[in-house]
């Protein structure tokens, strides 16, 4: 039996009945890890001494014939955006290499106490931010189904690593699009829960009102799976929902005959690539044969979705990374010759002053460096109600979009994404084209509600298509419901990049 | 300087002040970490407070309670919604880079606290333009002018709940200022809700201040507004507005600069030099970049909770005064210094003043007699050796005239040496409790020695009765000069 080729459930159930030891598990996931990062860059840290010795502990545990964890044995990848106590957590960036949070956060402690076994940290975009990975500091993620084009991002790493059956599930963070829009370029499956269902304590903040965690794998019942053990209420996060966990992997079985879909006349407009418009109209009819039906739904302002996510996320940002500034902790320049010292001719007033400038200038990459200058801008006095109001007043009407089209379908359908994967370094060298990957994806985060993504055919050249349902707040039994539907009709989730099979 | 003096000065002091109060709570506004003082640098945090990657605040309730109480005995109106903002700035003691405070919706406005004269100098009615909650920074020890020294940076206040109280510029002289502080701590202390220590930093002030200056066209001149800082004390406080008065018109003769013509100046005091100096204006243009917090819901407040925190909140110390005055049949003057004395003192007066049945006996002894000894040992009341019971023995005694005032004092002192009952200090004392059979017969003797005496009050000079209590004394140390008088005039009125 060989590991790589089980779904998630599969390998809970084997290791449960004992068909698999977690060791036999871990160390196959370990060996396709030794063999196939080295080119395709998705971890930061492998934790294999310490994957083994969990699921080591964890057999004897079943061996003993004591109780195990609803995940035991499962290996999991976790983005490097996760506080976690054993193992370095740098958010991809200079500025926390080699830092080690001393507490683990509340995703980590509910999958180490159901028994998964975290076999590493995955490549992301610097603090999330980015849709290529290329933003990372430790070097670009490759697609797996084209080691020159990129997986997406910013949970870039985690994608790729389910794609190349690194891990059979892996954790992602989504603030714009950050799972979905990488699980289409990677053709897995990603879900973004409603904001709240899972708390976002330790999990390093980008844009505190947008982050969620959520689950990535191979396929929505898997996804069920995980969710079912990251989900709930956590006291520690204020912001968490305190709404009762359901049971996701018990409600998948239900037909969709009733089930009403909407399609967005928005989301078919210039630049989605025909190929992508193909997969996606296939994959309404898809569900229609299942028994749904397809109903035009407006969302009027998700076009100011990009704009308005782009002022709300930089203004959080700029706030929430004021903390990396080389007093307490994480990377901090070398002493300049105090206040005397110039810069790019740059005269500090005092030598606080240069530590703080010399080590953001040197801990953050240009991507994050632009966003903490849009938000800084956009916050300040005489710009504020121009720009972080009205934005604010704006993702007030998105979110009304979305309760009225919620009146009148149950679901909302369309692309992840634009385009298929895109050449690494295509829109390097342009921001705004890289904003716009998140053009499908960021209303979702700004409405607050939940969004599953999906791969729902291939294009001529091989690369995978994402198809997104939304679904309204705490949907995410119904998002789950279609989306495992859709896998038990059709095989696209289960195609392996072949350079990698 | 008088309140009289000041009103012959050729201006008018205009003074606005801005406190801030460490709540009296066990764990941090944000966190579980302990808030006591003085624990080892760095040993009450965690990643909450320390601004750690991934952490999170949630907001401790008894924090807001608190706040609530005093925003409530401070008259203000509570908002029904609240929310908590992100102030940013880059400090070293401040891990975040951002304090959580409150900016456009604070939880309370529009209150006032009045302070009266005692001695009739003046009445205040002072508006309060909000109380709004934050957490407060950390510490640091630094010495950036040298350029080389290492700074330290001690984290255990970070995260603290402050209450920040903003006045009106309602307060017309130093002296009300200073008043006005005194009253508005002893509320908080009566609440609970500060210990209100200025030496461990959990009571802070700045003052705002300038001088409406009256011109001979009957326009008014207003001097810019300076922010005064640094002060440690409420004496200090007094000692700098005064001060900066007096420089304020001094510069003002000079430079006839008016309000608005210069930036808002900020100036420290010095208090071993007891004069003001401008500090560098090093974030004259701040921009804090106020914004909602979102990793913190909006707190809502309703009716059933504010009938709850006002009725734990007990007689605030203004109504106290009048509630004891009245009870107590004390006189205003009585009940304002035993009130300003705080609650527990209070609490001991009562108990006192039940047991004796009367307030004004009990008042004296606790002025004279009590206070005066705590002061002296600086002592608070809850260590004091003499319980309530036991000075209220000791005062019933004297009312029934065991023993004279002179001699109660002598018991008391000795009861707070040892300790010891009023019962076992009189016994080791010797003092006989003189009982009225040998009291006539001793006056009785006294009579017979003393015949020019008795004719004298006979002829009706009663004062020459005075001449008899020496000898009385002389012959039995115990007795009470007041009843051998009284025993002695009877006998003779009886002959």
């Amino acid at each position: 039996m060989q590991p790589a080729d089980l779904s998630a459930t599969d390998i809970v159930a084997a290791i449960r009945q004992g068909d698999l030891t977690a060791v036999q598990c871990v160390e196959a996931f370990l060996d396709r890890i030794a063999r196939l990062d080295g080119s395709l860059n998705a971890f930061l840290h492998v934790d294999r001494d310490g994957a083994l010795a969990t699921a080591a502990a964890i057999d004897a545990r079943r061996k003993a014939g004591r109780p195990l964890g609803a995940l035991a044995g499962l290996p999991v990848a976790v983005k490097d955006a996760l506080c976690t106590a054993d193992l370095p957590t740098t958010c991809a960036s200079r500025m926390l290499a080699g830092f080690r949070p001393p507490y683990d956060a509340d995703t980590v402690v509910r999958l180490r106490a159901a028994d998964a076994v975290i076999v590493g940290k995955t490549n992301m975009d610097e603090f999330a931010m980015g849709g290529s990975n290329e933003n990372s500091a430790f070097g670009p993620v490759r697609n797996p189904w084209d080691p020159a084009r990129a997986p997406g991002g910013s949970s870039g790493g985690s994608a790729a690593c389910v794609a190349a059956d690194m891990a059979p599930v892996a954790i992602g963070s989504d603030t714009g699009g950050s799972i979905r829009q990488p699980a289409g370029l990677c053709g897995i499956t990603g879900l973004k829960p409603t904001y709240g269902r899972v708390s976002r304590r330790g999990l390093v903040a980008f844009a505190s009102s947008l982050d969620q965690i959520g689950p990535m794998a191979r396929s929505a019942a898997d996804c069920a799976l995980v969710l079912e053990t990251i989900a709930g209420h956590d006291p520690g996060d204020s912001t968490s929902l305190a709404d009762v966990v359901p049971r996701y992997t018990e409600l998948l079985e239900q037909p969709l005959t009733g089930l009403r879909i909407g399609r967005v006349r928005d989301h078919y407009a210039d630049g989605l690539d025909p190929e992508v418009r193909r997969g996606v109209d296939e994959a309404f009819a898809v569900f229609e044969a299942a028994g749904a039906t397809v109903h035009d739904v407006e969302l009027p302002h998700a076009k100011y979705g990009v704009a308005t996510y782009y002022l709300i996320a930089p203004c959080e940002a700029s706030s929430n990374l004021a903390r990396y500034d080389g007093a307490h902790y994480g990377h901090r320049a070398k002493p300049g010759e105090g206040h005397r010292a110039e810069s790019g001719g740059r005269r500090f007033e005092s030598p606080l002053v240069e530590m703080y400038c010399r080590s953001r200038g040197e801990g953050f990459g240009p991507e994050v460096k632009r966003r903490i200058m849009l938000g800084t801008y956009a916050l300040s006095a005489g710009y504020y109600d121009a720009y972080y109001a009205k934005a604010l007043k704006v993702r007030r009407l998105i979110r009304q979009d979305y309760l009225d089209a919620f009146q009148k379908v149950d679901l909302i359908g369309g692309p992840v994404s634009a385009t298929p994967a895109f050449r690494l370094g295509e829109k390097t060298g342009d921001p705004l084209a890289m904003y716009l990957v998140d053009l499908y994806t960021v209303a979702t985060n700004l409405a607050g509600v939940g969004g599953i993504s999906f791969p729902c055919g291939f294009t001529k050249g091989g690369l995978p298509i994402g198809f997104q349902l939304q679904g309204p707040a705490l949907a995410e039994p119904l998002l789950l419901r279609a989306a495992d539907r859709f896998q038990r009709l059709t095989e696209w989730h289960v195609r392996r990049p072949e350079r990698i099979a | 300087m008088t309140a009289s003096a000041a009103t012959s000065e050729p201006y008018t002091t205009v003074i606005g002040l801005e406190v801030h109060v460490q709540l009296q709570t066990r764990t941090k506004l944000f966190c579980g970490c302990s808030t006591r003082f003085g624990a080892a640098p760095n040993t009450q945090v965690c990643p909450v407070c320390l601004g750690l990657p991934g952490s999170l605040p949630v907001m401790n309730r008894t924090a807001f309670t608190l706040a609530l109480k005093a925003a409530l005995a401070l008259g203000c109106r509570i908002a029904a919604f609240t929310k908590w903002d992100r102030k940013n700035y880059f400090y070293p003691d401040l891990p975040k880079g951002y304090q959580i405070s409150q900016y456009d919706l604070p939880f309370s406005s529009d209150g006032h606290l009045e302070v009266t004269d005692p001695k009739g100098g003046f009445v205040r009615n002072v508006g309060i333009v909000r109380v709004h909650l934050e957490e407060d920074a950390g510490k640091s020890m630094h010495d950036e002018a040298a350029g080389t020294a290492d700074s330290r940076i001690d984290l255990n206040r970070a995260g603290t709940p402050l209450c920040e109280i903003v006045t009106q510029p309602d307060l017309r002289s130093p002296q009300e200022a200073r008043a006005w502080l005194n009253e508005l701590k002893l509320l908080l202390v009566y609440l609970g809700v500060s210990d209100c220590n200025m030496q461990e930093g959990s009571l802070r002030v700045d003052a705002n201040v300038n001088l409406h200056i009256p011109q001979p066209d009957g326009r008014i001149a207003k001097t810019p507004i300076v922010e005064i800082k640094n002060m440690n004390s409420f004496r200090s406080v007094e000692r700098a507005l005064a001060y900066e008065a007096v420089r304020q018109y001094d510069e003002w003769q000079a430079t006839k600069a008016e309000l608005g013509t210069t930036p808002k100046q900020t100036r420290g005091w010095d208090d071993p030099a007891g004069v003001t100096r401008a500090q560098r204006h090093k974030e004259e243009s701040s921009d804090y970049r106020y914004f909602p917090d979102p990793d913190l819901v909006p707190v809502t407040v309703d009716e059933r909770q504010l009938a709850e925190v006002r009725a734990s909140m007990g007689e605030p110390p203004a109504v106290l005064r009048g509630t004891l005055a009245a009870k107590w049949r004390i006189s205003p003057y009585d009940a304002d210094v035993l009130v300003n004395q705080g609650r527990d003192i209070v609490a001991y007066f009562e108990d006192v003043a039940t047991r004796v049945g009367e307030g004004k006996v009990a008042s004296n002894w606790l002025q004279q007699d009590v206070l005066r000894t705590l002061n002296e040992r600086g002592e608070s009341i809850d260590a004091f050796p003499v319980r309530p019971e036991a000075l209220a023995d000791l005062i019933g005694r004297v009312q029934k005239g065991e023993f004279d005032t002179s001699r109660g004092r002598e018991i008391f002192a000795e009861m707070l040496a040892s300790g010891r009952s009023v019962a076992d200090v009189v016994a080791s004392l010797g003092i006989a409790v003189v009982d009225d059979a040998d009291l006539v017969a001793l006056c009785r003797e006294l009579l017979a020695e003393n015949p020019k005496i008795v004719a004298d009050v006979r002829g009706g000079k009663e004062q020459a009765a005075a001449g008899l209590i020496g000898q009385a004394k002389k012959k039995n140390p115990n007795v009470n000069p007041a009843k051998v008088r009284q025993t002695c005039l009877e006998l003779i009125r009886a002959m």
